[in-house]
């Protein structure tokens, strides 16, 4: 089939971007959305073009490195797929298909459609961990995990980090992924003892960053790949909320405006 | 020269105890005086960098990708084994040593693998104090699976995300490390060079992926973590940035590389569907614990898979290795698929495929239970295919996964070079001429949580910190040569494409030194390589410029030396007149086609030194000593 692309083309941070088009010609419906973009780009070497720059890695929905924006939707129109799992038989030939970076205050372009997502590295940075040293810790049956923790904890663990929630939300926000890492350590014993000190410290650190404030919108849960639900918002909001002092009840840096998220 | 491995004596169950006790210690308040540098971020690498944090080294951390949690450790579904023998069915650390070296085909030693083994039970524990959501049963308690033809249960797993979730563990580790200061991340930076003062490594030099910028950066030793080779193929099932550069460009600077050729197909990957293809999806051996292999009895038969009837289907597996069946490890199921379908059997529109049918499980235990056990596996492999695998068998076939050679480290994890250590997959030490299934995480965290801690101290307690700085002229020459390459590179302005000339080598490397290799096929192989290196010098196309973010450079340079490093790769193969593991050399088989070992003349460690791409590389050996198991014809039948 044969595609038009509009393409994000940006030389850098601070250089103007402006969609470029470009043709794409025999493109078989078999082939990922990156092959595709792969096949753009050799022709555009061999015609002394510079080729598109964009992230990508693993290519298998795993790594969280891909991250484009395709007709306004990150990660594109497949439900829980990443673009690197995106084929091009969800097109049809004579589509006109628009790509753009992730597009979000903490997340600058670097080129094309390569963002800076290093504000997530300082989020888990801030907290997102158990603070234990290598060595002497007690066998692995000693505290037991109900399965049901076990699961939830898993649900939120699956995030792969790539940024999507924030790209889709109005207000540029990092709560979906500042949630699932808080409420995956918040169902497992090992993770409790910590669980204040740590949703304060993320939630802070994520303000700091620049990502915006949750409103409810859910787009978040839309986007991503890995189907990490907004119910995991609510549950970073309770934690916010236990981590108050005692009689308090309401914090006045809360992360979120409005009621909890709900499903 | 005859390698020494040295590892410690003693019985093999005290080795590790002893060692570590004759191992030197650095104070305490002295260990920031010292500078270690991690290249890689995987399991090996973040688990490495991290536990040398929180001793108290200063630890530089470098990755190629934005974040050190997107390292291709990432990717592995399946699981880690440890000897817990929490199912109580006879499972035991000696089983799990013993297991891991028969998989191995005897090509390893016997000293690192029983250490494996030893310390797989920390790993669980460590994990689970880091909060990695290990599947529970309903008491709370750790679930075990078996897997890729263990007997027993031993397979630790977090849904089919192991990998992911024992790596954001490490990552973890690493990040409260970040915070405390004792590490330092670099991020989107490629080491492109060793940096070697008196013969020891002192530093590297790197490419800054954003800038294009070359800088050196000195420590007072270094760890390669940087992962296998399998990308030498081409297509495999590694991440598009995976590469042998780090440590080719180590072994270019006198570090040896150890058995190149032992590579592993893995048996169920997605099959390659068109020439565009970019890489290639593995779906988890787990699934071989209830689908069943199966091709048609007669060759290029057309019809649809429910037309065949039961008795026109070959269960080749099943009928081979009655006691192993679907089970039977890598390297046996993969030659085995890769036989019928030379032999016209195969399936699919290409012909290089098998089934990978779930029926007989679906009616035995039910729709759900299947779809509980592998609900993303079969989401996965409807994203690529299009096809329902509820419905019609999957369609499989082999795939370059793992590569078990790699840089010759001693006991210590040091390489001939002093204070170069080598760490996980980059390195060859623990798996022989096969892994075994789960037990690749297991090799990471291991080497990084608890053996490289013990002893890197040995070798800095030799040395007096800070030695050397960036500014002692073998950086400056490390990095004007850098410089000098990417130039090269750059102005060559030819009209063919990195990727173009990747996917020459691969199809070179896949079809003279892939599942079966033989005199004639290697020998062709080690023609066309030259060949095709020569080519790339003069015809390579890489737009942009060196000082710029530019990916066609990073790939330019990385291909470069797959080019150089799939000559050795060859050689090694054709040197190696036996067939073991993963390395099938079509002379060396049984009456019944299977592999014939030779103990007696290859029962040896192949460590290649290099000299120049115009003079042959030196084979050193190490020999192999089995003082705990007896070499039996490995048999699955
Ligand atoms: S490239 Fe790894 S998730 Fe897309």
């Amino acid at each position: 089939m044969n595609l038009t692309l509009y393409v994000w083309r940006q030389k850098g941070p601070h250089a103007p971007g402006k969609l470029a088009r470009y043709e794409a010609r025999g493109i078989s419906p078999e082939m990922s959305f990156l092959e595709m973009l792969d096949v753009v780009n050799e022709s555009l070497i061999r015609e002394g073009e510079e080729p598109i720059s964009f992230d990508h890695d693993c290519r298998e929905g795993i790594c969280g490195t891909c991250s484009q924006v395709i007709n306004g939707v990150p990660h594109g129109p497949q439900e829980r797929t990443t673009v690197c799992q995106l084929h091009m038989r969800s097109f049809r030939d004579g589509d006109t298909i628009y790509i753009e970076p992730w597009r979000a205050r903490a997340f600058p372009v670097i080129r094309d459609l390569i963002v800076d997502r290093s504000a997530f590295e300082r989020i888990i940075q801030a907290g997102g961990y158990i603070s234990v040293h290598t060595g002497g810790v007690p066998d692995g049956n000693a505290l037991l995990i109900p399965k049901e923790n076990a699961d939830t904890a898993m649900d939120a663990a699956e995030c792969i980090g790539c940024g999507a929630c924030v790209a889709a939300c109005p207000n540029g926000s990092a709560m979906l992924f500042t949630a699932a890492k808080v409420s995956h350590l918040a169902a497992l014993p090992q993770g409790r003892v910590e669980a204040k000190r740590r949703v304060c410290l993320m939630t802070e650190e994520m303000l700091r960053q620049g990502f915006g404030s949750c409103s409810n919108h859910y787009e978040c849960q839309a986007a991503c790949p890995k189907g990490i639900r907004v119910s995991f918002i609510a549950k970073l909001n309770r934690e916010f909320i236990k981590a108050l002092p005692r009689g308090t009840n309401t914090a006045p840096p809360s992360p979120s405006h409005g009621t909890e998220a709900k499903e | 020269m005859i390698l020494d491995g040295k590892c410690p004596a003693g019985p093999l169950s005290e080795k590790w105890a002893r060692q570590r006790h004759e191992l030197k210690l650095i104070n305490p308040a002295n260990k920031r005086k010292y500078t270690i540098i991690v290249v890689g971020t995987g399991l090996a690498g973040a688990s490495a960098a991290a536990t040398l944090g929180e001793l108290g080294y200063r630890v530089e951390a470098f990755c190629y990708q934005d974040s050190p949690r997107r390292g291709h450790s990432i990717a592995a579904q399946g699981g880690i084994n440890a000897a817990k023998n929490y199912p109580n069915d006879g499972d035991s650390i000696f089983r799990l040593f013993y297991d891991t070296i028969k998989g191995g085909d005897f090509r390893a030693r016997e000293a690192n693998v029983y250490r494996l083994a030893l310390l797989s039970n920390n790993i669980i524990d460590q994990a689970v104090a880091q909060g990695v959501p290990f599947a529970r049963d309903y008491a709370g308690y750790l679930e075990n699976r078996s897997f890729g033809g263990a007997q027993v249960s031993r397979t630790f797993f977090a849904r089919g995300q192991t990998g992911q979730q024992l790596l954001l563990g490490a990552y973890a580790a690493l990040s409260r490390q970040v915070k405390a200061g004792t590490v330092r991340l670099h991020p989107r930076t490629e080491m492109l060079d060793l940096v070697l003062v008196d013969g020891e490594a002192k530093g590297i030099t790197v490419r800054n992926l954003v800038t294009g910028r070359i800088d050196s950066h000195a420590a007072d030793a270094v760890c390669l973590c940087t992962g296998g080779y399998a990308n030498v193929f081409y297509l495999s099932t590694n991440a598009m940035g995976s590469n042998v550069t780090a440590a080719w460009r180590a072994c270019k600077k006198g570090a040896f590389f150890a058995n190149p050729c032992f590579t592993q197909i893995h048996p169920t990957c997605i099959p390659v569907s068109g020439d565009h293809q970019s890489k290639l999806t593995l779906m988890s051996e787990s699934l071989r614990n209830d689908g069943r292999v199966w091709v048609p009895l007669k060759k290029r038969d057309a019809r649809r898979p429910h037309d065949i009837p039961e008795t026109e289907r070959d269960y080749y597996l099943e009928r081979k290795y009655p006691s192993f069946g679907n089970l039977a490890p890598r390297d046996i199921a993969s030659r085995s698929a890769k036989e019928v379908c030379d032999e016209g059997r195969g399936i699919g529109t290409s012909g290089y495929g098998v089934y990978l049918d779930f029926s007989d499980a679906i009616r035995r235990l039910g729709e759900d239970v299947i779809r509980q056990r592998y609900g993303n596996l079969f989401e996965m492999y409807e994203q690529i295919t299009g096809e329902d695998a509820y419905r019609q068998p999957m369609r499989i076939y082999p795939a370059p996964h793992y590569t078990m050679g790699g840089l010759w480290v001693d006991y210590n994890l040091e390489s001939t070079i002093p204070g170069l250590f080598v760490l996980g997959e980059a390195n060859f030490s623990d798996h022989g001429a096969n892994r075994l299934g789960a037990s690749a995480l297991m090799q990471g965290l291991a080497d990084g949580y608890f053996i490289i801690p013990s002893t890197i101290a040995h070798y800095l307690a030799r040395t007096s910190p800070g030695a050397a700085g960036p500014d002692h002229p073998e950086f400056r020459k490390s990095r004007e040569d850098t410089e000098a390459l990417a130039q090269k590179l750059l102005t060559i302005q030819g009209r063919k494409t990195v990727n173009e000339f990747h996917r020459d080598l691969g199809r070179i490397m896949w079809d003279h030194v892939g599942m079966a290799r033989s005199r004639e096929s290697l020998s062709t192989a080690l023609q066309l390589i030259p060949e095709l290196r020569n080519e790339f010098w003069e015809n390579v196309k890489v737009p942009g410029q060196g000082k710029d973010l530019n990916q066609e450079l990073e790939k330019a340079g990385r291909v470069a030396d797959f080019l150089e490093f799939g000559e050795l790769m060859a050689r090694d193969a054709l040197h190696r007149n036996e067939s073991c593991g993963g390395h099938f050399r079509a002379e060396y088989q049984m009456p019944d086609g299977e592999a014939q070992r030779d103990d007696e003349n290859f029962c040896y460690v192949a460590a290649w030194e290099f000299r120049g791409l115009d003079k042959d590389p030196v084979l050193h050996k190490e020999p192999l000593t089995f003082e705990n198991v007896e070499l039996a014809v490995r048999s699955y039948k």
